[in-house]
């Protein structure tokens, strides 16, 4: 339900859908490109360090380059999921970083006022507090989307700003150090040889992938972001979609921030979280799902969010200026944009239709018919 | 005029899609200065035929010529420089612009460097002049009706000077009388030359405007007649490939149906209903199992007053009591809650999902009022969406085709299952044959009195008067956002309810 179909692909004849191999065909065309990309990527690092796919062993823990771009891109995996959904809605949610920020900050700031920072209780209580102010805060986003029906982007913006101010009250402008074991293990921590933050990134994004297609609400969410007036003429409740996407980003955000913080085992009000709206989006975007809203692909944002760390991981490793590393950022994600792009695909398809068997393209009347 | 060169010659075109041959080595040809009519059921390939020629699709076999030369089109914008002008079946306007930007977008008359907008207003107001409509350029086209709108997409059309003039059901949503300017300004384009490309499921106005036929099947070319040559008789059955018992059948079913009394307990009973700039307050009351026609023109507040009925619009003055008891219906999914369904005559804005599939589609609804954590079974979607697919025939039967890729007909059948699978007891349906076949509209409005036969009482709207004496125990009449008239259907004639509709009956 959720994994984008090529519309001339998805009229599958019923042999097809049988073997299921048309489809799946079709599935993977719209995330050849991102995957080629990442393959690509990792094949940069290997010839530059060849040992860069091995993984150690080292006090029954996981090492490795490889680890090490997982963990890392645990964050902007979090808070890529949160924003396809809202992605798929329509919207688009400005305000993570701002998120990220708050929450780490709120969590330390509870942890290092408290009496004993390496209790468990404590930071227990921190972590669930955070997330309950994140939240909030998320509700706040899907209260002006939702109810007022404020633009998203502009809606997103007020915290998006207010945000870093909201984080830096909270830790007073300074930059929040506190050590706290227990705290530590959430973002620098390991649990079954495997670091901590993989596990809970792919925890939850195990159990979004399982929610939104054992419950309709992948379904529901598709078509609000595909026809908002339709879908309330079918009785959807889109308000509280709508609302529920946005709270659910917050959240995301929050364990995000929970994650840099802690790794860092520090609260940094300006910088942490900065830019990392952008990632995410690219990330969706990358993974295929269109910012007009509708199909979506927890796949290919997943694909997408590696593709964005890995770049950060190698633009370092191959020893890029650091002046250009964001203009490099740029380059690849431009190529992959493009050659995902419907016109490219559609060459593509007429190319290939002047050898083979011939496939059509889609309609390319989209915006007005003449 | 066989003699004549045509402008137009299409020869064994091919299309296919994934799992579908949309066309299948199919001939076709225009004459200068005539009328040409395709014909075919829902998803004989139509539209496709049309796309092939403006260049949407790239075929995968044929020759097209036009006026004797290869034709190498891309696409609307450049077959529109061949000479090819073309309203697509569905109307892809912007809303957010006004009417007269939508007339002449990409053609703006400009001085100095920008849009000369007074010149722009002047030219637009002329061309829809044409049309007899008579609205202001400077307004917003979503805030006119679907059928202005389609009005518009032809006045579009009609501002570049074409040699072919292509028109994919550019009647479905019109009444008698913007039909009529239609076929006038046909009748004048056909004079000066142009080669006309008339599609319709209406086969009076198929008789009245076209000199020559096409009937496709299944992709495939049945052949192509003369108007005069072919009887309708002979041409339905060219079109569906079987008998048509079918529709001579259901007339005396319905008769039947009418005929009988229904209970007079009022399911859905409204007094003093109206809403400021869209109906004027008026009593409204529909019992169980009763089918209730609306007629009236367009703009006579029929739509308004189903969506009111439906929830979608607040009232402002009135009381609605549902078997009895008073109610508010705030929003649609209230009223769906009550298992009150409408059916939009604007399938593409307000109908389908495109993107999601049939299956999808068809149990939105459903799915919507049960909330989105008790997802229906898997299972169960796929009985729903098979029985349904074969209740309506809707084409290709593919439950996973995504519902953008359907013939428009096909569309409206898979909203028309959405709202039946809910089983409601109030069904509102607004133009429910708008692009369906010949066929399959007998089957719908065979469905449809069955239904009320078993107790689902329905508010049934459609341009088509005919259809609606059909169906209904009892028509009411609305006329300027008023309703005129509400009579038993004993024995009601169109021509009796065409005067209503046109003076009223003061009450
Ligand atoms: N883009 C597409 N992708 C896949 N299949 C398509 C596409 N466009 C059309 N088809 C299929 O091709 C067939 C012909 O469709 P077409 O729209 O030409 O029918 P039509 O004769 O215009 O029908 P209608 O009277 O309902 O408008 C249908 O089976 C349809 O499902
Ligand atoms: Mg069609």
């Amino acid at each position: 339900m959720n994994t984008p179909q090529d519309p001339k692909n998805a009229l599958a004849s019923p042999l097809a859908s049988r073997t299921g191999s048309l489809v799946h065909a079709a599935v993977r065309s719209r995330l050849v490109w991102p995957a080629v990309a990442l393959i690509a990527l990792l094949v940069t690092n290997v010839v530059k360090s060849p040992n860069f796919l091995s993984i150690r062993i080292q006090d029954g823990h996981l090492f490795g380059s490889l680890i090490d771009i997982l963990r890392n891109g645990a964050p902007i995996v979090l808070v890529a999921l949160g924003m396809t959904l809202v992605i798929a809605t329509r919207g688009i949610d400005l305000s993570v970083g701002a998120v990220v920020a708050i929450s780490g900050a709120f969590a330390l700031s509870i942890i290092g006022g408290s009496d004993n920072p390496n209790s468990m209780g404590v930071v227990l209580g921190a972590v669930a507090a955070s997330l309950v102010f994140a939240l909030v805060l998320g509700a706040w986003n899907g209260l002006l989307i939702a109810v007022f029906g404020i633009q998203p982007i502009i809606a997103t913006l007020i915290l998006m700003t207010a945000g870093r101010g909201i984080a830096m009250l909270i830790t007073e402008g300074q930059i929040l150090t506190v050590s706290s074991a227990p705290y530590k293990v959430i973002g620098g921590g390991y649990w079954f040889a495997l670091p901590a933050s993989i596990i809970i990134a792919a925890a939850l994004f195990a159990l979004v992938a399982i929610l939104t297609r054992k419950t309709a609400l992948g379904m529901l969410i598709e078509s609000v972001g595909i026809n908002p007036e339709a879908s309330r003429l079918a009785g959807v409740s889109s308000r509280v979609i709508i609302f529920m996407v946005y709270t659910f980003s917050a959240v995301c955000a929050a364990i995000a921030g929970l994650m840099i913080s802690s790794n860092i085992t520090a609260a940094d009000a300006n910088s942490a979280g900065l830019w990392i709206e952008m990632d995410a989006i690219l990330a969706v975007v990358l993974g295929g799902t269109s910012l007009a809203g509708g199909r979506y692909s927890l796949t290919g944002t997943l694909i997408g969010a590696f593709v964005i760390q890995t770049l950060t991981t190698t633009v370092y490793s191959i020893g890029i200026a650091p002046e250009i590393t964001l203009v490099f950022k740029a380059l690849v994600v431009i190529a992959v944009v493009l050659l995902q792009a419907p016109r490219t695909r559609a060459g593509f398809a007429r190319l290939r239709s002047r050898k083979g068997p011939s496939v059509p393209s889609a309609p390319r009347e989209k915006a007005i018919v003449r | 005029m066989d003699s004549a060169v045509p402008i137009v010659e299409m020869t064994g075109i091919s299309i296919s899609f994934p799992g579908v041959k949309a066309l299948d080595g199919v001939d076709f040809r225009m004459f200068p200065g005539e009328v040409h009519s395709l014909m075919g059921e829902n998803g004989a390939g139509k539209s496709t035929l049309i796309k092939a020629l403006t260049g949407v699709y790239p075929i995968d076999a044929g020759s097209i010529l036009l006026a004797g030369q290869p034709l190498l089109v891309t696409g609307p914008a450049d077959s529109q420089r061949a000479g090819i002008s073309t309203v697509y079946q569905e109307v892809n306007l912007l809303t957010n612009l006004s009417v007269a930007e939508n007339i002449l977008l990409g053609r703006e008359p400009r001085r100095f460097g920008g849009i000369h907008w007074k010149e722009m207003r002047e030219r637009a107001a002329a061309i829809l002049h044409r049309l007899h409509l008579d609205i202001d350029p400077g307004s917003l086209l979503g805030s006119h009706s679907l059928a202005v709108q389609q009005l518009v997409a032809i006045a579009r059309a009609l501002d570049v000077n074409a040699k072919v003039l292509i028109l994919d059901e550019p009647t479905s949503s019109l009444d008698v009388d913007e039909v009529a300017e239609l076929f006038r300004v046909i009748t004048a384009l056909k004079r000066e030359g142009v080669a006309i490309l008339f599609v319709s499921h209406f086969l009076d106005q198929v008789y009245e405007i076209a000199d020559r036929l096409t009937v496709l099947r299944n992709g495939s070319l049945v052949g192509e007649y003369r108007t005069k040559e072919i009887l309708r008789i002979e041409l339905v059955h060219k079109m569906i490939g079987k008998d048509i018992a079918v529709l001579t059948d259901l007339d005396t079913k319905t008769r039947n149906a009418v005929a009988e009394t229904t209970t007079t307990i009022p399911y859905l009973a409204a007094v003093g209903l109206g809403r400021k700039g869209s109906i004027d307050p008026l009593d409204f009351a529909i019992a169980e199992g009763e089918v209730v026609g609306l007629a009236g023109l367009l703009g006579s507040g029929r739509t308004e007053l189903a969506r009111i009925l439906s929830g979608i619009d607040k009232p402002d003055t009135g009381e609605l009591k549902i078997e009895g008891r008073t109610q508010r219906l705030r929003t649609a999914r209230m009223a769906l809650k009550r298992r009150i369904a409408y059916s939009s005559e604007d399938r593409k804005r307000e109908g389908i999902i495109e993107d999601l599939t049939v299956r999808d589609n068809i149990v939105l609804a459903l799915q919507a009022d049960r909330g989105w954590f008790r997802r229906i079974p898997r299972r169960r979607q796929d009985e729903l969406a098979a029985s349904y697919i074969s209740a309506l025939g809707i084409r290709p039967a593919n439950p996973e085709a995504l519902v953008r890729n359907l013939s428009g007909g096909n569309q409206q059948k898979v909203l028309l299952a959405r709202w039946l699978a809910i089983a409601p007891r109030l069904l509102i349906l607004d133009e429910p044959t708008r692009g369906i076949d010949v066929g399959a509209k007998a089957e719908i409005q065979r469905l449809v009195s069955n239904l009320a036969e078993e107790g689902m009482s329905v508010v049934y709207i459609s341009a088509e008067l005919e259809e609606v004496l059909r169906l209904s125990h009892r028509i009411v009449v609305m006329r300027d956002r008023k309703k005129v008239a509400d009579l038993e259907n004993d024995d009601v004639t169109v021509g009796q309810v065409m005067t209503l509709i046109a003076s009223g009956a003061d009450e």
